[in-house]
């Protein structure tokens, strides 16, 4: 059943600063999928795609090759990737398709993201009064999760060490600067209590995935990935979200206790049975705080897991094997579809130097935006 | 209108508070202070509070009004006043100049100061997002009490004050 559907192939544009455009990011990561899946974009009958400022997905036809096939634009934030993948996933399953691409670039100006209050349904007050930053909502969240859990300062910094040296052993990454501790505590305090390098940063990049039916994988991929499950969540009542004026005192769960439960039930496995996870690290708290969202630990066990190094390269659970977020930045569209080809990469055993140094046969991925949604993947060898 | 409480309490006089608005107005010549959004509190008023919609069935409060219950989807809020003091449930602190728009401040990387950011818990009703009259960490602590009060935060082109709500440290 969900064996069905394979990752043939992967292909990335490196995350960062760069001259081209986001589109044109997004053909060089479908090109380098093709040819990692040895398949011609004429093989491929489906394909989803977004971006969040970089332009129509579908518009990439004209440099990939004018076949006809059915191409639908995806716009959903920051789970834009996600959404593809799972449309293409989900049209696999339906036998609307045979081979899928699911593909997410995008290329963001400097400096925090400004979004319209009204595109969330706020008044312009919202706006006008300083109130419209995401960094605020992260801030707030990990500041009240801290004081009741007991998480320190010190923990926060060192998932933004870990994300930053596993970063630096990854080719497609941004930032490839290894920072102390004490540069990640002592830098800018954007918004308390978060420093400058505790936060990640709109950027650019692409990442396209071609998606197989399980049976016919092993025809162009000899060590295809499976998608074991694909789900997105949206907001449950009482969860707390980015651009939320009010809340409830009545407290609910987030979406992503919701996405990763689905995920892993529809996966079939637990929590337990990961051997590598991708968890939305738009800074370094919401890492903290979603490895318990995802089922990992329990509220408050994070302390000890990172002081001990349990979700470095080397530990029990590695985390971020990529350098998450933080070293990579978040080009909107292509983000999460980058977790996604990060756990292949590592399922293929193909990620060199910051390849987890245990034998790994299942990973999990999951990414969280504005205003409240939540994408889970569980794969497998 | 303005000034009765869901339980039908009436507040006290919004028009003799009105007329001290107006005077001060006169006072400094052309300058008027306006609230940043009509409905989101009760102004002019020496005791101002915030306007949300109460929802019967649930329970549920949001602010600003709404209208449909997120819980529930009835439609059948009521508006409602919210209690001044609340509790400070988390905070930040908004130490770079946001990007305008949205941000309607005039002020330059050079002069901004960076201004506190929290939610409020109001008794049992609602938790509210606020700014925070103050921007010192050591001033700030989950579960303090805090106080609504209406804080200046810019001026618009003709050079009228916009004024917005805030919470306050309650001094002991």
């Amino acid at each position: 059943m969900a064996e069905d559907v394979a990752i043939i192939g992967i292909g990335m544009h490196p995350f960062g600063r760069h001259d081209n455009t986001g589109m044109e990011q997004g053909a060089y990561a479908a090109r380098a999928a093709l040819k990692d899946a040895g398949c011609d974009w004429s093989d491929v009958n489906y394909a989803f795609g977004g971006s969040s400022a970089a332009g129509n997905a579908d518009t990439m036809v004209s440099a990939l090759g004018l076949t006809g096939l059915p191409f639908i634009n995806v716009a959903n934030g920051c789970a834009t990737g996600g959404s593809a993948l799972i449309s293409a996933y989900n049209a696999i399953n339906a036998g609307a398709a045979d081979v899928c691409m699911a593909i997410g670039f995008d290329k963001h100006p400097k400096g925090a993201f400004d979004p319209d209050p009204a595109d969330f349904g706020l008044g312009k007050w919202y706006g006008d009064t300083g109130l419209m930053l995401t960094t605020q909502f992260f801030g707030m969240k990990i500041q009240r999760y801290m004081d009741q859990y007991g998480i320190s300062a010190s923990t926060l910094a060192k998932v933004a060490v870990k994300n930053f040296h596993n970063g630096s052993l990854n080719e497609n990454a941004w930032r490839r600067k290894p920072m102390t501790e004490d540069e990640v505590l002592n830098a800018l305090m954007l918004s308390n209590p978060l420093t400058q390098y505790m936060f990640c940063s709109p950027g650019e990049g692409g990442v396209a995935l071609i998606l197989a039916r399980g049976d016919i994988a092993k025809k162009f991929q000899k060590k295809p990935v499976y998608l074991r499950s694909a789900v997105l969540r949206s907001r449950p009542f009482g969860s707390f979200e980015v651009f939320n004026s009010w809340l409830s005192p009545d407290r609910g769960n987030s979406p992503s206790v919701g996405a990763a439960a689905a995920a892993f039930k529809m996966a079939g496995m637990s929590p337990s049975e990961m051997d590598i996870a991708q968890v939305q690290d738009t800074e370094s708290g919401a890492e903290i705080m979603h490895m318990a969202e995802c089922g990992f630990c329990e509220d408050g066990e994070q302390e000890d897991l990172i002081q001990s190094g349990a979700t470095n390269l080397d530990g029990r659970l590695p985390i971020n094997t990529d350098g998450g977020c933080l070293a990579n930045g978040e080009p909107v569209g292509a983000s999460g579809l980058r977790q996604v080809y990060e756990s292949a990469l590592q399922l293929r055993e193909d990620a060199g130097a910051h390849q987890v140094p245990k034998p790994i046969k299942t990973a999990f991925t999951h990414v969280y935006g504005a205003p409240g949604i939540s994408a889970c993947t569980v794969l497998s060898r | 209108m303005w000034c009765v409480h869901a339980a039908g309490q009436v507040n006290r006089s919004w028009q003799s508070e009105s007329h001290e608005g107006l005077e001060r107005c006169e006072d400094k010549s052309m300058t008027k202070q306006i609230p940043v959004a009509e409905e989101l509190f009760t102004w002019p008023s020496d005791a101002p509070q915030l306007i949300g919609t109460h929802y019967p069935d649930s329970g549920v409060t949001t602010f600003p009004q709404s209208t449909a219950c997120p819980k529930t989807a009835a439609q059948n809020g009521e508006r409602v006043l919210l209690p001044r003091i609340g509790k400070l449930w988390s905070w930040t602190i908004q130490g770079f100049l946001p990007k305008s728009p949205p941000y309607a401040g005039k002020e330059t990387p050079k002069t901004f100061k960076p201004y506190g950011v929290g939610y409020v818990q109001l008794a049992d009703e609602v938790i509210v997002e606020s700014r925070l009259t103050t921007a010192e960490a050591s001033e700030l602590k989950i579960g303090m009490d805090m106080e609504l009060v209406i804080i200046p935060f810019t001026t618009d082109d003709d050079g009228n004050e916009l004024v917005t709500y805030a919470f306050a440290p309650v001094k002991k």
